[in-house]
């Protein structure tokens, strides 16, 4: 492991030292019965040495352990300024305008907030609580389904990503009625009221095994039902007036029409959900009669089968990242080594959560691109770069949601989305010491580090937990 | 129910025919001979024979040897499929076997997965496959676990080769409140499932509290839809299986009932309570009733609040098998945090890692690090040597095997991995893992990859995966 210890940087240390080292030195006496410093206080301590007050300021952070997050690897004595919320420079020998605040973290890791391509964060509270999850609905309507007025920035699962370092992500609604779900956005994990970076991003749509079943039963039902949307939806834009959407024949109502509209002109992108080889090539060949669709596969289990088709068509991958089993029939040729193969073939390739926990796990990102490096080390297996791994949840989902110039990486212009890390970002073992999303710290407690502080003990005290808070 | 009925009324009518119980049980002797109630005692017996191995040493590795001893730079000598030796570098080898330069790299036991739905659950996930929950009712005490094993699950192969699973207990689903009897597998592959039953292991029962069972048999109008209603199921068929117990230790005449058998086992001691429970107060709960009807509950399953209670858990004497960082996917995990296991352990109760998930089996060194970090965060230092009795003899005590394996001490199974670095890294991955001391991973070699029936001649056999 890189980093054992963990120590804190010294900004922390001078203000919190007498805690830190008073907590260690209860811990060898093993008494257990003694109450920890709360942890807060000491993050409270360094996030007090970073910014305050908390909002967007001229920042410049020295002396770090720096990924750009671009694909390129991490430099050693890094620098990142940021002014009015955005990332002004990055890299080695840079420049510090004078008068800037300057904090050297000696070595510490400093990445780009990462981005999470497909995650449901802010859409669900609990998944299994129905009444705190939007994901989907059984409605009248589909493709006009927005889920930006629906996001939740004070959903717990917001600041427990945030406090992993997940500045932004994909937020994906599920299927209801039909093989479209609607439209999805991006959003920013600020601790704030304010999550949307980019409302409709694109438009989701299964066309694999889900699109199947969604569609009554088969493939083929599945993309006749999606040509003649699509079709419905070139009626509405040739003549809205006139498109009833309410005959017999009519698959779409007027509303969900007029949403596929900037599908069918590529001016919004079409996420479709498939995980076969033989099915992302179905989906591919959707553009013969839509050539502007404009085409992001999410899933693409896969993928590595036919990377060389999806590579040609310019088509950008959402992968799950670990698959490995043949956990469904069109995942038979599922391997962890699908991300890597892919992005040598020269696909754009970027990871989230595909399976599970949507709501909730974005921290798994670093875990998937860690991961991922493993497999450098495993005879036959195809891994990436470290810088690689990184790409693929910070830029490369950027890029695929068409923001590649305004988040996911730290180059100039880029919004002052920085996370300061303990460790290498990539360990389990590691984890942020700092976020700032659009150049603002970030709170980085949360429901569950109350709990933790709560129960460091798990005793009563003078008066029950309750009055611990 | 017309198929099922033959066997049934077979066995009752040998039962009738047959003298009366011994109240002390015969290993090899049929049970029909023994009397209405008396049982057979392995009816399902391992076949599990250790393939072929040679002796192997590895030196100059960092060892944790699974109870919390670490060698930097050490010796570990595996023959005829036991640990027959264990040190420091000046530890002596035979001159005449094969040697494995462990420079840079780490060796552990197996890792050992106490919650696994593996071939229960198999891959592909189709409705075919659904075989791990008898949601038809509440007690379902007599199933065995052992009986839906489909051994061709991939997931078993995954296991061995990117996790280094050596041993694995397969638990009945959490629908029901007695879920049935689990089983306990060597990680090899098979034909059968008695082909790897681990050998001597004992029986769990599956119990749950909670959400699973009140909403499953709420949901269809019957009883229990709520938690005092699970307690009350519960309560009732503890006082029935005490009664049968009673006279089955006396030998007085009853029919056999696969149910009553498995808990009237329970009673007696021979078969452990894996007690799936979430809640805090539910575990308080749950422990009380164990102490009303005269059994332990061994180990509390996912126990996301085992943090509320560890000094409750550890003055039980009950172990929590516990994830890295799952929470909040249902109510009753809401306040799950990611240093529950350092706070277990720290309060000196004993701490599991397990998975409950064919992915997260694949990295329950990364679960353990994830804990092992959120701990140092809060000051709660705990070494990589200890942490690692989570992935080893913890589970293997609380499974009931750990006189044979869970540990590198001589004598024990040569259940070993060698991972290419520290085990707690995200860049780490199994280089070879002996079972017995038979190589059946390699990450060199791709002939030493298992590939189930079901993939091969399927696209992507025998790739890496």
């Amino acid at each position: 492991m890189s980093d054992q210890n963990h120590p804190l940087p010294p900004f922390a240390l001078s203000l919190s030292k007498g805690l830190a080292e008073r907590s260690r030195s209860h811990f060898a006496a093993r008494s257990g019965r003694f109450r920890l410093p709360p942890v807060r206080t000491v993050l409270a301590g360094l996030l007090f040495a970073i910014s305050t007050p908390a909002f967007a300021q001229s920042l410049a952070i020295t002396g770090a352990t720096l990924a750009i997050g671009d694909g390129s690897e991490p430099i050693r004595n890094g620098t990142v300024v940021i002014t009015a919320g955005k990332v002004t420079a990055a890299g080695a020998g840079i420049a510090i305008p004078p008068g800037t605040k300057t904090i050297d973290v000696a070595g510490k890791w400093v990445t780009p907030g990462l981005v999470s391509g497909f995650s449901r964060v802010g859409l669900v509270e609990v998944p299994a609580v129905n009444e705190t999850n939007d994901a989907s609905a059984r409605s009248p309507f589909s493709a006009a389904i927005d889920v930006a007025p629906a996001i939740n920035p004070l959903a717990n699962p917001v600041a427990i990503s945030r406090t992993a370092g997940i500045t932004r992500a994909v937020v994906v609604p599920s299927t209801g009625t039909g093989i479209f779900a609607g439209q999805g956005a991006v959003v920013d994990l600020g601790a704030d009221m304010n999550p949307i970076t980019k409302p409709r991003a694109f438009q989701y749509v299964e066309m694999g095994e889900e699109g199947a079943k969604d569609a009554g039963g088969s493939r083929p039902a599945a993309i006749l039902i999606f040509k003649t949307m699509l079709r419905e939806a070139q009626e509405f834009a040739k003549a809205p007036a006139s498109y009833d959407g309410r005959s017999k024949d009519a698959l779409l109502n007027r509303i969900d029409a007029e949403a596929l509209v900037p599908v069918v002109t590529g001016a919004m992108p079409l996420m479709v959900h498939v995980e076969s080889g033989r099915d992302i090539l179905a989906v591919l060949a959707l553009r013969q009669d839509f050539p502007a669709l404009k085409l992001i596969l999410a899933g693409a289990a896969e993928g590595w089968m036919v990377a060389p088709q999806i590579a040609a068509a310019k088509v950008p991958v959402i992968a799950g990242g670990l698959d490995d089993l043949p956990s469904s029939f069109e995942k038979l040729a599922a391997t962890q080594s699908n991300v890597g193969r892919m992005v040598k073939a020269g696909v754009a390739v970027s990871m989230g959560l595909m399976d599970r926990d949507e709501g909730l796990q974005l921290r798994l990102a670093t875990q998937q691109a860690g991961n991922i490096v493993a497999l450098n080390k495993v005879p036959g297996a195809t891994g990436l770069s470290w810088g690689q791994a990184l790409r693929t949840i910070s830029s490369a989902p950027a890029e695929a949601m068409g923001l590649g110039d305004r988040i996911g990486s730290l180059k100039a212009g880029r919004a002052g989305d920085v996370v300061l890390w303990d460790g290498d970002p990539l360990e389990m073992t590691s984890a942020p010491l700092a976020v700032w999303i659009d150049g603002i710290a970030q709170p980085l407690d949360n429901r569950q580090t109350k709990l933790r502080d709560r129960y460091a003990t798990p005793e009563e005290g003078a008066l029950p937990k309750a009055y611990a808070w | 129910m017309r198929k099922s009925a033959t066997p049934l009324l077979i066995a009752a009518l040998l039962a009738g025919v047959a003298g009366p119980a011994g109240a002390k049980k015969d290993k090899d002797a049929p049970a029909a001979t023994q009397g209405s109630s008396a049982e057979p005692e392995n009816p399902y017996p391992s076949t599990y024979k250790a393939y072929p191995g040679t002796a192997t040493a590895i030196r100059g590795a960092t060892i944790f040897d699974g109870e919390g001893g670490r060698i930097d730079n050490g010796v570990i000598f595996l023959s005829d499929g036991k640990v027959t030796a264990i040190g420091g570098a000046d530890t002596p080898i035979p001159a005449d076997i094969a040697v494995f330069d462990g420079t840079g790299k780490y060796v552990t036991p197996g890792v050992i997965d106490i919650h696994s739905h593996l071939g229960n659950y198999p891959s592909p996930g189709v409705d075919a496959h659904s075989d791990g929950n008898e949601a038809t009712a509440p007690v379902t005490a007599h199933v065995w676990a052992e009986h839906s094993i489909w051994p061709q699950d991939a997931g078993f192969s995954r296991a061995l080769a990117n996790g280094g699973v050596t041993s694995l207990q397969i638990l009945p689903g959490s629908a029901n409140l007695f879920g049935g009897r689990s089983v306990t597998l060597k990680n090899v592959p098979a034909r059968t499932m008695q082909g790897m039953k681990f050998p001597g292991a004992p029986h769990g029962l599956k119990m749950a509290c909670g959400e699973n069972p009140k909403r499953v048999y709420g949901s269809k109008g019957r009883e229990p839809s709520t938690r005092m209603g699970n307690m009350a199921v519960n309560r009732a068929t503890w006082i029935k299986a005490r009664d049968y117990q009673k006279k089955r230790a006396v030998g007085k005449d009853q029919p056999r009932d696969l149910g009553m058998e498995t808990l009237a086992d329970v009673l007696e001691g021979k078969i452990l309570v894996h007690n799936h429970c979430y809640r805090a107060d539910e575990m308080a709960n749950v422990i009380d009733m164990g102490k009303e009807f005269g059994y332990r509950v061994t180990a509390f399953h996912h126990a996301v609040e085992a943090y509320k209670i560890a000094d409750l858990l550890r003055d039980n004497g009950v172990c929590s098998a516990l994830w890295g960082d799952w929470y909040g996917f249902k109510m009753e995990a809401y306040d799950g945090i990611k240093e529950n296991i350092p706070l277990v352990h720290r309060a000196g109760a004993c701490t599991i890692v397990h998975s409950d998930d064919d992915n997260g089996i694949q990295r329950l060194n990364q679960e353990a690090a994830k804990a092992l970090g959120a701990g140092r965060r809060m000051g709660i230092d705990i070494p990589d040597e200890i942490a690692w009795t989570w992935l080893a003899i913890n589970p293997a005590r609380a499974m009931g095997i750990s006189e044979q394996t869970g540990s590198l001490k001589v004598g024990k199974m040569a259940d070993v991995v060698l991972w290419n670095g520290n085990p707690f890294s995200t860049y780490t991955r199994p280089d070879k893992v002996w079972i017995d001391g038979a190589l059946l991973y390699d990450s060199a070699n791709p002939k030493l990859r298992p590939v189930s029936d079901f993939e091969v001649g399927q696209i992507g056999a025998g790739d890496v995966k």
